[in-house]
């Protein structure tokens, strides 16, 4: 079995994240971590070959993005994907989310995969989205928002917390699964495993490598166009409370409840 | 025609209320751009009466498809090729998870373009137009289409349903489509399972939400109940605890949870994420406590304190006793 997991590097979540006046887009100069929630992805393929009930022959971590995006290549890689794939050009800078499902599908189709795995948002952008649109590119049954994944003979048992409750779905491989957050803890690599990283094979490929029609990605290929930027509405900035003593804390939380009639 | 298809998502004899706020939306924008509000039904077995009744929110044509329940892929075989045969600009969703992957999987089929977490819609000269916050809400992009059709993915509770309308001469039209063999991959096997205690958060008019910040399952008896008790409230949780095991089903706020607006939201631990937000923001006053000055959830709180939960709640329990003089 060969397991491919997407993954994304995004802006720290402590940098203050800005778009571009000028391109309509992210500013994407202060970029430099994996995905939080690709890290339970990786996870997820991690524990199906450790499970012993497939036997994976391969992880591999694949991202599109701009040069520095390497680095997220690096981190999946240290916990535990064995190879990385990174597609980059500059004719892809500016797509939406219908040219970059379509530009990683192409990437994936070339790998054949078993199972692809992504996490089910990215800290900055395209919510829920990128995994359903990947799956019907590979035509591959798909799901999102896995919270459990249990493998069978050719077959993933996934549950999820839909509109109505937790649904259980049986799935064919090959799939695509998004998972979220609550799956697993991620593990934290060994420092063996973060100075290995680098050493580990990183195929860096152009659009013309994956067979990607140039017409199809970049600002031009999108079928979005972003007509405006604004402020979000004005609201009002609430109060705020540093708690140093607590008695204190806790007397001005009860006058705040108190003055609006909270406490009756 | 400028015609507006939407998805209407059911369970039982209901049909979902984003769903019903989508199709409100969809018959509002149709005036606008000069075309009418179809709506789609997908199931096993789908009754006369549930289609004739989504007229009411303004569809003036019901699709009935029959495949399987509660799944993306065959409604977007059903959708594709309505849209491909019929010619519909738009496909409109209201918030949810499958809204999401229906939308997501007519982007692909259709080479579309697609929009989500949207909060209105704007018609411009015969075209919509998507207004989508983005970056935790601190900024707001208005997105236009390059060609047909435009995918429209709305935020939870973004649009409101209008059940108004005289649906009696609502046309209900049964459609036979083929479903694509990856969409035959996927079986439900159990649906909608409810997993821990009953609960009724939606009526409270006091509500003490525990989030992950609590650091244990533990935290929701050691400080959540004692404080929404002396407040005389009801606990809520997100859907991270919720997902961990830590708490009800049912107590969930967000975007697969519920939706409440109760006179007092007070969030312990709990960072704010926009699939919560959803959930909450209509409450009338917002308590946010947590360690984490950045967390989201103080950019949207009416009084927010900073501190070890662990410490205040306790404290903040007793005090509230003491003056309710419970």
């Amino acid at each position: 079995m060969k397991i491919c997991v997407l993954v994304k590097q995004v802006p720290d979540a402590a940098v203050e994240k800005r778009v571009n006046e000028s391109t309509g887009r992210l500013d994407r100069s202060g970029e430099k971590n994996l995905n939080p929630f690709d890290t339970h992805a990786i996870e997820a393929a991690m524990q199906v070959k450790e499970g012993g009930k497939a036997d994976v022959e391969e992880i591999v971590a694949v991202t599109m993005g701009p040069d520095n995006a390497q680095r997220a290549l690096h981190k999946a890689v240290s916990l535990g994907a064995d190879r990385s794939i990174q597609l980059t050009d500059d004719a892809l800078a500016g797509s939406d989310v219908c040219a970059t499902g379509y530009a990683l599908a192409k990437v994936l189709e070339a790998e054949a995969p078993d199972l692809v795995l992504l996490g089910q948002q990215s800290d900055d952008g395209e919510c829920y989205t990128i995994g359903a649109v990947v799956a019907d590119h590979l035509k591959m049954p798909s799901l999102t928002q896995v919270i459990k994944m249990d493998v069978g003979d050719g077959s993933l048992r996934c549950e999820r917390q839909a509109e109505y409750g937790y649904d259980t779905v049986d799935i064919a491989l090959p799939a695509v699964i998004s998972v979220g957050d609550a799956i697993n803890e991620p593990r934290y690599p060994s420092l063996k495993a973060i100075m290995g990283a680098k050493k580990k094979q990183l195929d860096r490929k152009a659009i013309a490598d994956a067979g990607i029609e140039p017409d199809r990605v970049g600002a031009e290929g999108s079928r979005t166009s972003v007509e405006a930027i604004n402020p979000p509405p004005p609201k009002q900035a609430g109060e705020i409370i540093e708690d140093e003593d607590t008695n204190e804390t806790v007397e001005k939380i009860v006058a705040w409840l108190d003055e609006r009639k909270l406490l009756a | 025609m400028s015609g507006i298809l939407t998805y209407a998502l059911h369970y039982g004899s209901e049909i979902n209320k984003n769903s019903t706020g989508a199709i409100s939306e969809a018959a509002r924008l149709a005036t606008e751009i000069g075309g009418e509000a179809h709506a789609v039904v997908v199931g096993e077995d789908v009754s006369d009466e549930l289609c004739q009744s989504i007229g009411a929110y303004g569809a003036s044509k019901v699709y009935r498809a029959r495949a399987p329940e509660g799944l993306a892929q065959p409604v977007v075989d059903v959708m594709a090729k309505l849209i491909s045969d019929r010619g519909y600009s738009y496909a409109l969703f209201g918030g949810g998870l499958l809204g999401f992957e229906i939308g997501a999987g007519l982007t692909a089929r259709l080479s579309a373009g697609v929009t989500m977490e949207v909060t209105d819609v704007k018609a411009v000269d015969g075209k919509l137009v998507a207004v989508r916050p983005i970056l935790q809400d601190s900024s707001v992009v208005d997105s236009g289409y390059v060609g047909e059709p435009g995918i429209i993915i709305g935020r939870l509770n973004a649009f409101e349903a209008d059940g108004s309308q005289d649906g009696g001469s609502t046309e209900v039209e049964d459609v036979e489509v083929e479903l694509s063999e990856w969409s035959t991959k996927a079986t439900m096997v159990a649906r909608g399972e409810q997993r821990g205690a009953d609960v009724n958060i939606e009526d409270a008019d006091v509500l003490v939400a525990g989030g992950r910040g609590l650091g244990r399952a533990d935290g929701f008896a050691e400080l959540c109940e004692p404080l929404a008790e002396a407040l005389g409230g009801a606990v809520a949780a997100t859907r991270a605890v919720v997902d961990a095991g830590w708490y009800s089903y049912s107590a969930q706020i967000g975007q697969t949870g519920k939706t409440v607006a109760p006179k007092l939201y007070l969030a312990a631990g709990i960072s704010g994420a926009i699939q919560h937000k959803v959930g909450m923001q209509g409450a009338e006053n917002i308590v946010a406590i947590n360690k984490d000055p950045n967390a989201p959830i103080f950019e949207f709180s009416d009084l927010g304190v900073v501190g070890d939960l662990n410490k205040i709640m306790p404290k903040l329990t007793e005090a509230v006793r003491a003056r309710r003089g419970g």
